[in-house]
């Protein structure tokens, strides 16, 4: 067992993270070890990293214990901001050719205290890195994190200067060069094997042509020092995608009830239909998160079947989406920042609305999904959708209705004749026990169905639908000439459930496993009045004994 | 007489906290069953369809179906609540099937949900949305969930937004409940067509309760899509309506059956 981690009273007794746990009892036998749980680290970085999204959206881990931020262009836009103009989007949050500035906070992963309440702060717009860098250390001290922080030029540059920096420089290519070849963050051997070599800093390194370097110590050391000294272009990869468009409001006290952060996001919402409208586009997710002083984020997002901006509408869901919480959102000490995004922004055309009205009656559809959707789950709310194929079971599917925001049009049937189509259909068609039928292409007289015998006193067919021969591959297709045919394993989707059995029901449901046999659908009714559907799998010179499944129930 | 008159009123506010209109009737088209009903099945009310037998589900989905296309106002979608296991072992909805009913596919939204509990909490949701034209809510067995408050809650939340809520009960025993009216289905042999072919739908229905008003009653009744009504079936009737039909020997084994032109 080795050292993880050491608390500062430790390290200042002499022990360093890799001792075995042994030896350090050996040292110091009043020892405290607890098991190390990486995992839970894991966790607890990434809600730190979920508070980070307050100073920049370009967040980034850097495990075990750091964070890495990318504030390019955040603090012109904290300035835009305090001079009352422009709200709104980072534009693209590009990074420009000049500096970027990295704040690299390594935290030590014990849990804090409970931050207290904060009142009564200043408005946080930081005019200068270290106005940000203030309240980034603020902020983690109210929650009991010791940081280890420092902004420089490059991702590298700036989490090597966090964990390795141990006097102040001058300038940041200064501290760089004073840094040790650690600070390289290479395998341990490479550190070794450059120490040996007389090579103990970053400046050693720095002064010397990379060509040599590059032959004795691999491409991949000159490389990381390239990243490390800016000479060769790094970026973080941040946990999650910017969003396209972004609006936020930071709050001098904070807010303490949910309704008020409601007003603001509705606020919220209004600037980004006008940030919509310039963009001819409409939104179809919006996150909204709402910041907690101590820390605590909590994030609602609500998606729409079809591209909208109309503020009221995500303002609805998002009302929705609160009712429907299982545990309500929680102010604590208040919100001090909410933040709105809309990640997912398509075109749409401005509208008129349809003179007949028939185009609205499709939106009011439309609105009644997203907002059921909201409530039970997206994918569960489903719409029929019709399918270009004479089999019945792939004909009319059920498909989560927010992909599909085109209604179908559905054939009217046939007037004067009696449902010619069931109600319920079977997918996969059940198999049932015929014992008695006509040949060739008679009806059954009597069959058993879940271990039922229904005797046959009505009935209309064969209605004939063949076989899909031209969705199967040539080569699959069975020799006209063979008395029997085998089953085709296929790319058919008809036979991609495989044979099911169901033992509990009595019935033996099989899928019909030749997808080119035909089918002849009888329309039969029992005695007692229950209308079935039932097919033949084959005719007599297609298949040795046919087989019979019932697929649907008439009501 | 005043006084006794502002009393009721008063007891009527503290218990309902607003006063209840007469509920819009809607005539099924069956003049028995209209009169049994007092005129015709409630509008915005919570009414139970209960499948009469195990095997008897499809009968009581179709009569579902049906009342949801005479209750549904102009343009106003259906939602079809189901729980996975309904689908499993009942077949799933099939689309053509309900065009084939008269409700169309393309204002249906089908909601296919876990369990009982799950499918009780979205059927509350959904019967609060006033842009709902009709809820079907499916429920299999006797689930734990679905008890007096449940189903009252239903109907309040009917009451208060107009949604004609109709629960479907498969595999099931009657238990107490809210509704209005409480029915039982099962399918009953239909007038046959030319050639022995299956007729139109016919539903042997029987109510089995109701609020306010003498209950009992047994009818056979046919479904006839265009009028979107029912009709009473007269024992041994013709068929209310046929496809064109040619009569001509057909060399089948009783020689005597005519040929029907379906389609």
């Amino acid at each position: 067992m080795r050292i993880v981690a050491l608390d500062a009273n430790a390290l200042a007794q002499g022990l360093a993270p890799g001792l075995t746990l042994a030896d350090a009892r050996a040292r110091i036998p009043e020892l405290a070890a607890i098991d190390h749980d990486s995992l839970a680290d894991r966790l607890w970085l990434e809600r730190l990293a979920d508070g980070c999204d307050r100073w920049t959206p370009m967040v980034a881990l850097d495990p075990p214990d750091g964070i890495t931020l990318d504030i390019t262009g955040c603090l012109e836009s904290f300035a835009l901001r305090s001079g009352g103009g422009k709200r709104g989007s980072f534009p693209g949050a590009g990074r420009g050719p000049g500096p970027q500035p990295e704040a690299n906070a390594p935290s030590d992963t014990r849990r804090g205290a409970r931050a207290p309440a904060c009142t009564g702060e200043a408005d946080p717009i930081f005019a200068n890195e270290a106005a940000l860098a203030a309240d980034v250390e603020r902020r983690f001290a109210l929650a009991g994190i010791h940081l280890r922080l420092a902004i420089a030029g490059s991702p590298e540059a700036a989490q090597a200067l966090a964990r390795f920096q141990t006097m102040p420089a001058a300038d940041e290519a200064g501290a760089l060069r004073r840094l040790p070849v650690a600070a390289l963050r290479l395998d341990e051997d490479m550190v070794v094997a450059l120490r040996r070599a007389g090579l103990k800093t970053i400046g050693d390194l720095a002064a010397r042509p990379t060509a040599p370097l590059a032959a004795r110590f691999g491409a991949e050391m000159v490389d990381a020092l390239d990243r490390l000294l800016g000479r060769a272009d790094s970026r973080i990869v941040p946990r999650r995608a910017l969003p396209a468009l972004l609006f936020e409001r930071r709050f001098a006290e904070p807010i303490a009830r949910t309704e008020d952060a409601l007003v603001v996001l509705d606020a919220l919402m209004h600037e980004a239909a006008l940030a919509l409208e310039e963009r001819r586009g409409g939104g179809r997710r919006f996150s909204a998160r709402l910041y907690r002083s101590d820390g605590a984020v909590r994030d609602l997002a609500v998606e729409t079947g079809l591209p909208t901006r109309d503020p009221q509408v995500p303002a609805r869901l998002l009302r929705e989406r609160i009712d429907a919480l299982a545990d309500p959102i929680d102010p604590g000490f208040g919100f001090d920042m909410i933040r709105l995004a809309v990640p997912l922004v398509e075109p749409l055309a401005a509208t008129q609305l349809g003179l007949e009205g028939g185009q609205l009656g499709e939106e009011a559809m439309a609105a009644l999904v997203d907002r059921l959707g909201t409530r039970i789950g997206g994918g569960r709310i489903r719409r029929f959708r019709q399918i270009d194929t004479h089999i019945p079971e792939q004909a009319a599917l059920a498909l989560p209705a927010i992909a599909l925001p085109d209604p179908a049009r559905w054939a009217a049937p046939v007037p004067g004749e009696p449902p010619l189509r069931p109600l319920h259909l079977f997918d996969p068609p059940q198999r049932i026990e015929v014992t008695m039928y006509e040949v060739p292409d008679g009806p059954p007289h009597r069959f058993r169905w879940r271990r039922t015998l229904h005797e046959v006193a009505r009935f209309e067919g064969p209605e004939r639908i063949a076989g899909e021969w031209w969705r199967v591959r040539v080569d699959r297709l069975p020799d006209p000439g063979a008395s029997t045919v085998r089953p085709v394993p296929g790319r058919d989707a008809m036979d991609c459930d495989g044979e099911q059995l169901d033992e509990t029901r009595g019935a033996v449901p099989g899928r019909p496993a030749n997808p080119l046999l035909t089918r002849d659908y009888f329309r039969v009714e029992d005695v007692r009045g229950r209308r079935f559907w039932l097919f033949r799998h084959g005719l007599y010179d297609e298949a040795d004994r046919p087989d019979w499944y019932l697929h649907g129930l008439f009501a | 007489m005043d006084a006794h008159h502002a009393l009721r009123e008063r007891i009527a506010r503290i218990e309902r906290q607003r006063p209840v209109d007469a509920p819009a009737l809607v005539a099924l088209g069956a003049g028995d069953v209209d009169r049994a009903l007092g005129g015709g099945l409630a509008r915005a009310r919570l009414h139970e369809i209960f499948a009469a037998e195990r095997d008897e589900t499809a009968g009581a989905a179709g009569f579902a179906a049906m009342l949801a296309c005479l209750m549904l106002p102009a343009g106003a979608p259906v939602l079809w609540l189901r729980q996975e296991e309904a689908e499993r072992q009942g077949g799933r909805l099939h689309a053509p099937g309900l065009a084939e009913i008269g409700l169309d596919p393309a204002r249906l939204v089908l909601a296919v949900l876990p369990d009982a509990v799950t499918l009780l909490r979205a059927a509350a949701d959904v019967v609060r949305c006033a842009e709902v034209g009709a809820v079907v809510i499916e429920l299999w067995r006797q689930p734990q969930a679905l008890d007096l408050t449940a189903s009252r809650r239903l109907a309040v939340a009917a009451e208060a937004s107009g949604v004609t809520a109709l629960m479907l009960r498969a595999q099931a025993e009657p238990g107490p409940s809210a509704a209005q009216t409480r029915w039982s289905v099962r399918a009953a042999p239909s007038i046959a067509l030319e050639a022995q072919a299956p007729g139109n739908t016919m539903l042997d229905v029987e109510l089995l309760r109701q609020r306010g008003r003498p209950s009992g009653g047994r009818w056979r009744l046919e479904w006839d899509r265009e009028a979107a009504r029912f009709g009473q079936a007269a024992a041994g009737g013709t068929a209310a309506s046929g496809a064109v039909a040619a009569a001509a020997e057909r060399g089948s084994a009783d020689g005597a059956a005519a040929f029907r032109l379906a389609g």
